[in-house]
């Protein structure tokens, strides 16, 4: 690890009772890189995201997340919303968390709920109307507007959002999280139960939201053609260990990876690599 | 019936399963009824127990539900929901959809005029004012309920601490209504906080549980307290409202006098009720507006997904809190109102009978809708008086009312939510997909 880590978790534990879910794991993620958490089921990957995003009080370790301005925050001292307020830290979730009943025009206001809230003057200003508040509004509204457009869903944006396919659903769930306007943004598994056509779009969105806004992402992901065509930075987890860290070409000839995945003791691994090669 | 045999029998159980379940129905009836019509007893005239059997009226009602249960079936098998085909053209429908928008407006135009169309029945007036208040529960109440999907029992809790703190304020320290308003609601906000906080963790049942207890210890705080609320004998001589400043009454000072009118006491009624009408507006307007404001959609997002909600940024304490002291304060208002025109207030109005109330009016008009919370007031407390002529059968029909109305409209009169902005069409959203909130 070199270079300029947003995030660096040093020893992260997370005990529920006697099961250890995340066992004193360190990895860190590059600024305006993307950084892929992997492993197999029940390995503790979200439980790490839910640690990050202020879900989970660690039980022991340290997060710390630095902004561009080189202003640090310590995120395990931080809970729940202040960590997406203050720390700019946006996540979607594993099963998509919209709100249905809302179009998904307004889904992308609420994302935007804390910057709308001081140009409301804390609704006072909203109440009467001032034109501050009209002019804030109105961006807001651009900016869902241009969020829209860029998922591809500018036509639905009067639709409730729990009327949407499911991949326009995803899609949406990130677009709200980018309204937070996220230094990092966490997304939990975004390509799951997505098609090819609609996996390769993600990976574009994701690489442009990293090329265009500068936001670094930590992704987590079972789709391995998704991870290894964007991620700058894999990290392999197991049974609550980190197992694995590098490039996708360094995590896809790992014997340690494979035997992971596989089940496998690591010289049986090696053997079938070597076997197929 | 006979043309399509087919879908006929796709869709019917056949004859054995109607006689089935009317034989159920009719089985449940007899356990039921046998002690309820079968068995009459009374006290003897020494004293002792008396009883006789009235089999033939048991018989006959239980007959009834068998037939009934048959022609219930047979009903549901013509009348059924059959695929999508809309049995109302689509002009029909359009021209519905346009009447519907025209509700509110006439609605509104119609309530302005009632006291010039009734001037001289004060029985419609009154009526009015009380359909008018519960009107403004019901929208104050729909900010809680409604819109964060806070399950509140015990709204009337703040509707009893506006009227008291009017009726203490203006008895005690001569303050004006105009003056105690804005401190009632002030001081119902500041009690909606205090309920906020500890029941902050608590979602769902445990929530209506623990406000439900929040109404009954204020209640019986008034009840108790008797050096400052007079406990159960209430407030007297609470001061009526004046025309800012000038007094409705017959002396040289009053409003008649000043305009040199013959003075009459139906003047007052129409005060009270304008004043109601804009209190009411007021609490619409407050709501209309929050509603496309920041803290209104936080609120709904909080309704539709907490989770979410707080991965936003969001910090739900204070969206709760605020959803409380908004809901509250308007009760509180709500309250001064109902003690300034009662002139007399007693903790025997703030029972848990008016939270249910207005919980019924919230739910049954649609839970957010303005319109629908309206419409249901004028149900619940116009409706319940229509059928006064029935006597004591009116709580059976109005029983009834609601069971059929819930059978068809299980999400209130309007359950379809319209969405707070666009980009270019209005579209209203399905109550289907609308969470109720769970806490």
């Amino acid at each position: 690890m070199s270079g300029d880590p947003i995030l660096s978790v040093d020893r992260l534990s997370m005990r529920f009772g006697g099961i250890v879910a995340v066992n004193d794991l360190s990895f860190g993620a590059e600024r305006r890189n993307i950084t892929a958490l992997i492993g197999p089921n029940g390995a503790g990957k979200t439980t790490v995201f839910n640690c990050i995003t202020g879900f989970y009080k660690p039980t022991s370790g340290a997060m710390r997340l630095t902004h561009d301005d080189g202003h640090a925050i310590r995120l395990e001292r931080l809970n729940d919303f202040r960590i997406s307020k203050l720390a700019r830290v946006a996540r979607t979730f594993q099963n998509i968390r919209l709100f249905p009943g809302m179009t998904a025009l307004e889904n992308l206001m609420v994302a935007q709920h804390n910057a709308l809230m001081r140009a409301s003057g804390l609704t006072f200003l909203g109440l009467i109307g001032a034109p501050s508040w009209r002019k804030a509004e109105q961006a807001a509204i651009d900016l869902a507007q241009t969020w829209l457009d860029r998922i591809g869903l500018l036509d639905r944006a009067d639709d409730a959002a729990g009327n949407l396919p499911y991949g326009d659903q995803r899609r949406l769930e990130i677009a709200r999280a980018m309204c937070t306007q996220p230094a990092l943004l966490c997304l939990d598994e975004p390509a799951a139960g997505l098609n090819a056509r609609e996996s390769a779009a993600l990976s574009e969105l994701l690489l442009s939201i990293r090329g265009d806004h500068g936001t670094s992402i930590l992704l987590i992901e079972h789709d391995m053609s998704v991870v290894m065509e964007i991620s700058d930075h894999v990290v392999v987890m197991d049974h609550g260990i980190k197992i694995a860290e590098g490039t996708p070409q360094q995590i896809r000839d790992d014997p340690k990876v494979i035997a992971a995945y596989l089940g496998a003791d690591e010289e049986e691994a090696i053997a079938v690599m070597e076997s197929g090669t | 019936m006979s043309a399509s045999p087919a879908a006929q029998t796709s869709r019917a159980p056949g004859a054995a399963f109607i006689f089935k379940k009317a034989l159920i129905s009719a089985l449940v009836a007899l356990v039921l009824f046998s002690l309820m019509i079968g068995v009459r007893t009374e006290a003897g005239s020494d004293g002792q127990l008396t009883y006789w059997t009235r089999f033939g009226d048991l018989a006959a009602m239980v007959a009834a539900v068998f037939g009934g249960s048959i022609l219930v079936e047979l009903l549901r098998q013509w009348w059924g929901p059959v695929g999508t085909v809309r049995v109302v053209p689509a002009s029909v429908q359009s021209t519905l959809s346009f009447a519907g928008r025209l509700v509110a407006p006439v609605l509104l135009v119609f309530t302005f005029l009632v006291p010039v169309l009734f001037y001289d029945e004060r029985y419609i007036l009154d009526l009015g004012i009380l359909v008018l208040t519960y009107v403004m529960l019901g929208w104050g109440l729909n900010v809680v309920v409604g819109l964060a999907g806070l399950l509140d029992l015990g709204y009337v809790a703040f509707y009893a601490v506006g009227a008291y703190s009017y009726a203490l304020l203006a008895t005690n320290f001569g303050l004006s209504f105009w003056v105690c308003l804005p401190l009632a609601g002030i001081l119902a906000a500041f009690w909606g906080v205090l309920l906020g906080f500890p029941v902050l963790r608590l979602r769902g049942d445990y929530l209506a549980i623990v406000t439900l207890a929040f109404g009954e210890i204020i209640r019986l705080v008034i009840i108790n307290w008797q050096s400052l609320t007079g406990g159960p004998n209430g407030v007297t001589g609470i001061p009526r409202p004046t025309l800012f400043g000038i007094p409705l009454t017959p002396g040289d000072d009053g409003l008649a006098a000043m305009l040199g009118i013959e003075f009459s006491t139906t003047h007052r009624i129409v005060f009270l009720f304008y004043l109601i009408l804009a209190l009411a507006l007021l609490t619409n307007w407050v709501t209309i507006r929050l509603r496309r404001l920041p803290i209104g959609r936080a609120w709904e997002a909080l309704r539709e997904d907490e989770v979410a909600c707080r991965a936003l940024g969001i910090n739900t304490t204070t969206t709760k809190l605020t959803a409380f002291a908004t809901g509250a304060m308007f009760g509180g208002f709500a309250g001064a109102f109902f003690a300034t025109r009662q002139g007399f207030i007693s903790p025997e109005s703030f029972t848990f009978h008016e939270s249910a109330l207005v919980l019924a009016i919230v739910v049954l008009g649609g839970m957010g809708s303005q319109l629908g919370v309206a419409l249901a007031a004028l149900a619940m407390i116009g409706g319940f008086e229509l059928f006064r002529g029935l006597e004591q059968y009116r709580m059976l029909v109005f029983g009834m009312a609601m069971v059929l109305l819930m059978i068809w409209r299980p999400r209130g009169l309007i359950g379809h939510r319209a969405p707070t902005v666009f980009l270019k069409t209005n579209q209203a959203i399905s109550s289907d997909l609308v969470k109720e909130g769970h806490g």
